[in-house]
């Protein structure tokens, strides 16, 4: 067990900060949330410094653009630009965190050079569209069809929840390539470009007042069939790819910004008279410790991830385990009782919707329902790592 | 940074596991409720497998292994259920002579705490009492001043050393059958000994907690068999969703005790250390808990072994640092 840093890795962190603290002071203030275009321009613009400086796509393998960082390297990079306030990854979330991480798993040498860089660069972003109307938890319902006609699919059916779907280049798309095979046999992984003739969007208004996510129809879309990531049919296996990076690394970083909202949280409460109430010092004592445990799970599951076999039998660049729904799980609810602390804190100021911390109360709610719902996430640990027999 | 175990870590926990399976099973366990007196051959045994002087340097005879070993075999005793002063054997097995072979038994007693307790006061050879920051607490009803009390506010404690027959006790009937226990009322100040007290404290609240994950991921795996194995309505219980939630939460707890207990016997921070018990006391109350709602009646008798987990977590909660303490330690390090 090692959680020691190499001279490398700490000249690494050396580097990083210095480079923060350079360029941070000239950044221009955040766009406000309901501000599409704006927030697109921001997060890419951001990304492109990232790349220019060669930090992007760290942890990537080199042969996917990436700088094939260690894992050490990658969780230093979390710390230091959440410590030092950087902007969060927004719009490139789903291209940096799982589709991209997918493409460089599962993609042909092609499709890694024609995706990857533009991701990496901030030139591209990309939404997931998996859920649908009939199919959330139960993916593997979904019903939008893809009928091959030559070197093209034809796509119909509509997506929902599709997040950044107003500003996203490309789309991580499933769609039904079987309607014959059983459900999980059938399915495909395509990506699929968003300008697409048939592609419609339609904001959907989330509990925060903002247009975060999206429904997207699909009408006899033209998908050229060398957009297929996987072979055809295989498209389940591939989602599974996807779903892990989606809950084994996605969220990892958010944990150090938790504990800096911690720091803050207990500061302002000192400087409120809040801190006299024992509950609340002993409520904030709780999540300091369940964050800083996260951040050594995070740890633990990066390392066994590295230690696991990667693309071509390669060490590093394994697949999260399901250890990231071990993760999660515990993740979503402390976030939400950090925000709920942070309701306390507050009082009445709790209600004023334009307060930071509230503005991540509402979106808190979220966390135990995207990527996955807690009951599903008790269902996938309870029944893939503790081998209790599937429900009905 | 590679936080996994090394494959030297992983013998010595599975070799440590094997070794208790074959020396301290089902039988010995139920056996031990019966008479919890530590057993001195295993004690031998384990001492010249290098149990105890793990952590003393090769020089002196010891395997000179570090803290994440002690937590290891400490975390596979937990789940064993293996009665006995445990912690007080690894820290004062260079302190007191005998103690690294196996061949003495020597009880731990923290003087902070009121009452204070003594496990296994028949099963020890000596005892050592650490009085809590400012000399020992006590008071009218705490009876036991001593000479270091009152007054000497500020000065850590000290260490003291005693046998057994110089210690004044009141019987004090222990929820855990296999951790007797006496209350200390008063003992001679008379032999000091030379200990590192706010280490010796972090040390032992860390290897209680490994314990306690150890006990914490004993009670899911438990619950788990028994949720695959148990049919109720045609079907294993298992395949029932408000089972499997308790058992997920189960496994959630352990894993994040895991991660607190490992991490903090590597950086050795105190507050890590703190966070490590926190975390490690709730997943074994509470995963014994949950292990015995997931056993239903059978759970709640004498006979299934849940409740011995339960109540031995409970001890190894009280000691060392309690959820107050640790939770108000934290939230002052937010703002330190
Ligand atoms: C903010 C946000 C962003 C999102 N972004 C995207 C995105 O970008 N792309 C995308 O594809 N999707 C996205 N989603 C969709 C998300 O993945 C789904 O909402 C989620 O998987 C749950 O599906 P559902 O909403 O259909 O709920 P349902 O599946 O209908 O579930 C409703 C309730 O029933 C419970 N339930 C359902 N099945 C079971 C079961 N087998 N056992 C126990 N309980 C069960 C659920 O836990 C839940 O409590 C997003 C969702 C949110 C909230």
């Amino acid at each position: 067990m090692d959680l020691g840093c190499t001279p490398e890795e700490e000249d690494f962190r050396a580097r990083l900060r210095r480079w923060l603290g350079e360029v941070l002071p000239h950044l221009p203030a955040p766009p406000a949330a309901t501000d599409w275009p704006g927030r697109r321009a921001y997060d890419t613009a951001w990304q492109r410094m990232l790349y220019d400086a060669g930090y992007a796509g760290l942890h990537w393998p080199r042969d996917a653009g990436g700088q094939g960082a260690t894992p050490a390297q990658h969780l230093i990079f979390l710390e230091e630009t959440e410590r030092a306030g950087a902007p969060y990854v927004g719009a490139n979330f789903v291209g940096l965190l799982h589709a991209g991480p997918t493409l460089a798993a599962e993609g042909t040498a092609g499709q890694r050079a024609r995706w990857l860089p533009p991701i990496l660069r901030g030139e591209e972003i990309w939404c997931q569209g998996f859920s649908e109307p009939d199919a959330g938890s139960d993916l593997a319902a979904l019903r939008t069809r893809a009928v091959r006609d030559g070197d093209a699919y034809v796509i119909s059916g509509s997506k929902i929840w599709t997040s950044h779907a107003e500003v996203a280049d490309w789309c991580e798309l499933l769609v039904r390539t079987d309607p014959d095979a059983p459900r999980h046999r059938g399915i495909s992984w395509l990506a699929m470009p968003m300008d697409a003739p048939g592609v419609t969007v339609r904001p959907l208004r989330t509990l925060a007042g903002s247009a975060e996510f999206a429904e997207v129809f699909l009408d006899e879309v033209r998908v050229p069939v060398a957009n297929r990531v996987g072979a055809e049919n295989d498209g389940w296996r591939v989602t599974m790819v996807t779903l892990s990076f989606e809950r084994g690394t996605a969220f990892v970083g958010e944990v150090v910004a938790c504990r800096r909202v911690l720091g803050a949280l207990a500061r302002a409460a000192r400087a409120n008279g809040r801190w006299d109430d024992a509950v609340l010092r002993r409520r904030l004592g709780r999540l300091s410790a369940e964050f800083t445990a996260l951040w050594w799970l995070t740890q633990w599951n990066v390392s066994e991830a590295m230690r696991g076999p990667g693309r071509g039998g390669q060490r590093g660049g394994g697949v999260p385990g399901t250890g990231g729904s071990v993760f999660k799980l515990r993740y979503s609810h402390a976030r939400q009782e950090l925000y709920d602390t942070a309701a306390e804190v507050l009082g009445a100021g709790a209600l004023d919707v334009e307060h930071a911390w509230v503005a991540d109360r509402l979106s808190s709610l979220s966390y135990t329902i995207a990527a996955g719902t807690s009951q599903i996430q008790q269902n996938i640990v309870a029944e893939r790592i503790l081998g209790l027999p599937k429900g009905r | 940074m590679d936080f996994q175990l090394t494959d030297e870590q992983r013998a010595l926990k599975d070799g440590t596991r094997e070794l208790l399976a074959g020396r301290f099973g089902r039988d010995r366990l139920r056996a031990a409720v019966e008479d919890p007196a530590p057993d001195r051959a295993l004690w031998r045994e384990l001492g010249a497998a290098g149990f105890f002087a793990l952590r003393l340097p090769e020089a002196d005879g010891g395997v000179g292994l570090g803290l994440p070993e002690a937590v290891l075999v400490l975390e596979e005793a937990g789940r064993a259920l293996l009665p006995g002063p445990l912690v007080a054997c690894q820290l004062l097995a260079g302190v007191v002579d005998g103690v690294a072979a196996g061949e003495r038994i020597v009880g731990l007693c923290d003087g902070a705490r009121e009452p204070a307790l003594w496990e296994h006061p028949g099963g020890c050879d000596e005892l050592i009492f650490v009085e809590g920051e400012g000399g020992r607490r006590g008071g009218s009803t705490g009876g036991p001043a001593g000479g270091a009390g009152e007054g000497a506010q500020g000065r850590t404690g000290g260490a003291y050393r005693s046998a057994p027959d110089q210690v004044s006790c009141a019987p004090f009937a222990s929820v855990d059958p296999l951790t007797p226990l006496a209350r200390v009322l008063d003992l001679p100040h008379a032999e000091p000994v030379a200990v590192d007290m706010p280490r010796l404290r972090r040390e032992a609240a860390l290897l209680t907690a490994a314990q306690q994950l150890g006990s914490a991921v004993r009670t899911v795996e438990m619950a788990a068999g028994y949720a695959r194995e148990r049919e109720q309505f045609g079907a294993p219980i298992g395949s029932f969703q408000a089972v499997k939630q308790l058992c997920a939460q189960m496994l959630v707890r352990a894993e994040m005790a895991r991660s607190a207990v490992y991490a903090a016997a590597v950086t050795e921070r105190a507050l890590d250390i703190t966070g490590a018990k926190l975390l490690a006391d709730e997943a074994a109350v509470r995963n014994a808990r949950d292990c015995l709602q997931v056993h239903g009646g059978m759970g709640f008798t004498w006979e299934a072994d849940v409740h011995l987990h339960l109540k031995r977590a409970w001890w190894h909660a009280e000691r060392w640092e309690t959820a107050g303490e640790a939770e108000e330690l934290l939230a002052a390090g937010l703002i330190a």
